[in-house]
């Protein structure tokens, strides 16, 4: 397994911390004019998404974790697992919900996600920025209304509420912000 | 402040306030020390011998006399002390030069392995003489750029006590270890090790620094003896030695000493130094004679002080990275 050194630290690069993958999202050099020097990091565990602050003395090591980043087709969800496939191969992945986590809400059969890999089996599921879905429950909005002032929640197909403008209709296909869960706009069929 | 990430890679990393800020201050400077009638030098920046410091790695290139295939090892400089410190003895009076200083596998948002620094040395002067100057100096260069309150002198012992909770001068390894793990750097046992010196550095750069008052410098004395480099013991006080380092900001500006001036003291602390360099597998330089020399014949009873101008560059500017200070950082040189 490959070895990553604190000079080799950069944002985005993946190691193994404390048995578990995590990439590298901040490194800071610290050195006083006379001492030590360090590296200060702040990492994500891939696994679990929380960031940890971490402190190495300049020149130690890390294993290289074995992660990648795959686009991969959403096929279905099978009551249990959810199923992906890389398009070019037509391999297929299964992850399961600790993997897929929030992505879940978000998705729509046949969109393209990113799946990230570890040791070959999916670690974690990212949604496209933006999906288009459509509402399956929501309150009658008052015609006439186009402020979207105020708003009401509405039920997509997947299951996500999001808040809408009043003007929203149920079996409307309306395009969601998948990072902050928030409205874009109608989108006409 | 521009963003280096968008620029081609010919173009300056910082902008031409940054540029004109730089060429301000050198200008100020360069008065400041004339009014004082200290006289401007130039050492040289390739030199014969490396300081013996463990945690600075000079550059080293060959020098060849003219026709001479294989020539002989010679050094950037970390700093130009050694160089001052024997003008000193031959009777210069007081002396302060501008000029690079070159540091390998230094590199980060307040690093360049090539920098700028401005030293000094004065005659007759001890450490308290010393941060009086560099806080007049401070507000001549801040006058008009940044309001800074009045800087506060504490004492190393003091400030770390403050804010890190623990003495330390007189803490055990395990006082030292809870300490950390109450900042969440439960690694530090890991990191430290019996190494007194790392732990020193490690709380004291993650957790005493970052909560420094922003907008006033900080003068700290009265380092720990067993972090001397330089600087004289202090009379009385076998625990600590007549050494001060300027923060602001949280950021450490420079380091300044009452010069050792005993031959004997420097050349075991040379050997101390060279037996942890010989230790941790990092080569041995040969020890600067001439220094030992001239501190020998005598050094003038004196205080110094290296300040780094790019950081106080940034401090001036607002430059949240070095290489917004820098026409071309070490990425574009």
């Amino acid at each position: 397994m490959a070895v990553i050194s604190t000079s080799d630290f950069r944002n985005g690069v993946k190691v193994m911390l404390d048995g578990d993958p995590a990439v590298i999202i901040e490194n800071e050099f610290v050195k006083p004019g006379k001492g030590q020097a360090f590296n200060r990091v702040k990492l994500r565990n891939l696994k679990t998404g929380r960031v940890i602050e971490r402190t190495f003395k300049s020149g130690e090591t890390l294993e290289a974790a074995d992660v990648a980043d795959m686009e991969m087709q959403y096929l279905y969800n099978d009551g249990i697992e959810w199923h992906f496939m890389q398009s070019e191969s037509f391999e297929q992945y299964t992850a399961g919900t600790n993997a897929v986590g929030d992505a879940k809400k978000w998705l729509k059969e046949q969109d393209v996600c990113m799946v990230t890999l570890y040791n070959g089996s999916p670690l974690s599921v990212t949604p496209p920025n933006s999906v288009v879905l459509k509402i399956v429950e929501t309150d009658p909005g008052v015609r006439g209304d186009t402020s979207g002032g105020g708003g009401k929640p509405a039920t997509l197909e997947t299951g996500a509420v999001v808040r809408v403008p009043l003007f929203v209709q149920m079996e409307e296909l309306i395009k969601v912000d998948t990072r902050t869960g928030e409205y874009i706009s109608r989108v006409k069929e | 402040m521009s963003r280096s990430k968008t620029k081609a890679g010919w173009q300056p990393a910082c902008d031409y306030a940054a540029l004109r800020a730089r060429a301000a201050t050198l200008s100020r400077i360069r008065r400041f020390f004339d009014e004082r009638g200290v006289l401007e030098v130039e050492t040289p920046l390739l030199c014969q011998t490396a300081g013996t410091d463990p945690h600075l790695h000079p550059f080293t290139t060959h020098f060849r006399q003219p026709g001479q295939t294989d020539g002989v090892e010679l050094y950037l400089q970390t700093s130009p002390e050694f160089a001052m410190k024997r003008l000193l003895a031959s009777g210069c009076g007081s002396i302060y030069q501008i000029c690079k200083a070159f540091r390998n596998g230094e590199c980060g948002r307040h690093h360049n392995p090539e920098f700028t620094l401005l030293e000094w040395y004065r005659v007759g002067f001890g450490l308290d003489g010393l941060i009086a100057e560099i806080e007049a100096l401070l507000g001549v260069l801040f006058d008009g750029k940044r309001d800074l309150a009045p800087a506060r002198r504490v004492s190393y012992r003091h400030l770390f006590g403050q804010l890190a909770g623990v003495d330390p001068i007189h803490a055990d390894l395990r006082e030292f270890a809870e300490c950390a793990k109450q900042h969440n750097l439960a690694e530090a046992p890991a990191i430290c090790g019996e190494d007194r010196n790392i732990w020193l550095d490690l709380l004291f750069s993650h957790i005493v620094q970052p909560q420094m008052e922003r907008g006033l410098a900080y003068f700290v004395y009265d380092y720990p003896a067993c972090l001397p480099s330089l600087a004289r013991k202090k009379p009385r006080d076998e625990a600590v030695v007549e050494r001060v380092e300027v923060f602001l900001d949280g950021l450490e500006l420079g380091n300044g000493f009452h010069e050792l001036a005993d031959a004997a003291e420097q050349e075991r602390r040379f050997d101390d130094e060279l037996a942890v360099r010989h230790q941790s597998g990092l080569p041995l330089p040969p020890k600067d004679q001439r220094l030992l020399d001239a501190l020998s014949h005598g050094l003038p009873d004196c205080s110094g002080m290296a300040l780094g101008l790019d950081r106080l560059l940034m401090l001036m500017t607002g430059a949240g990275d070095i290489s917004q200070v820098l026409a071309f950082p070490v990425s574009r040189s």
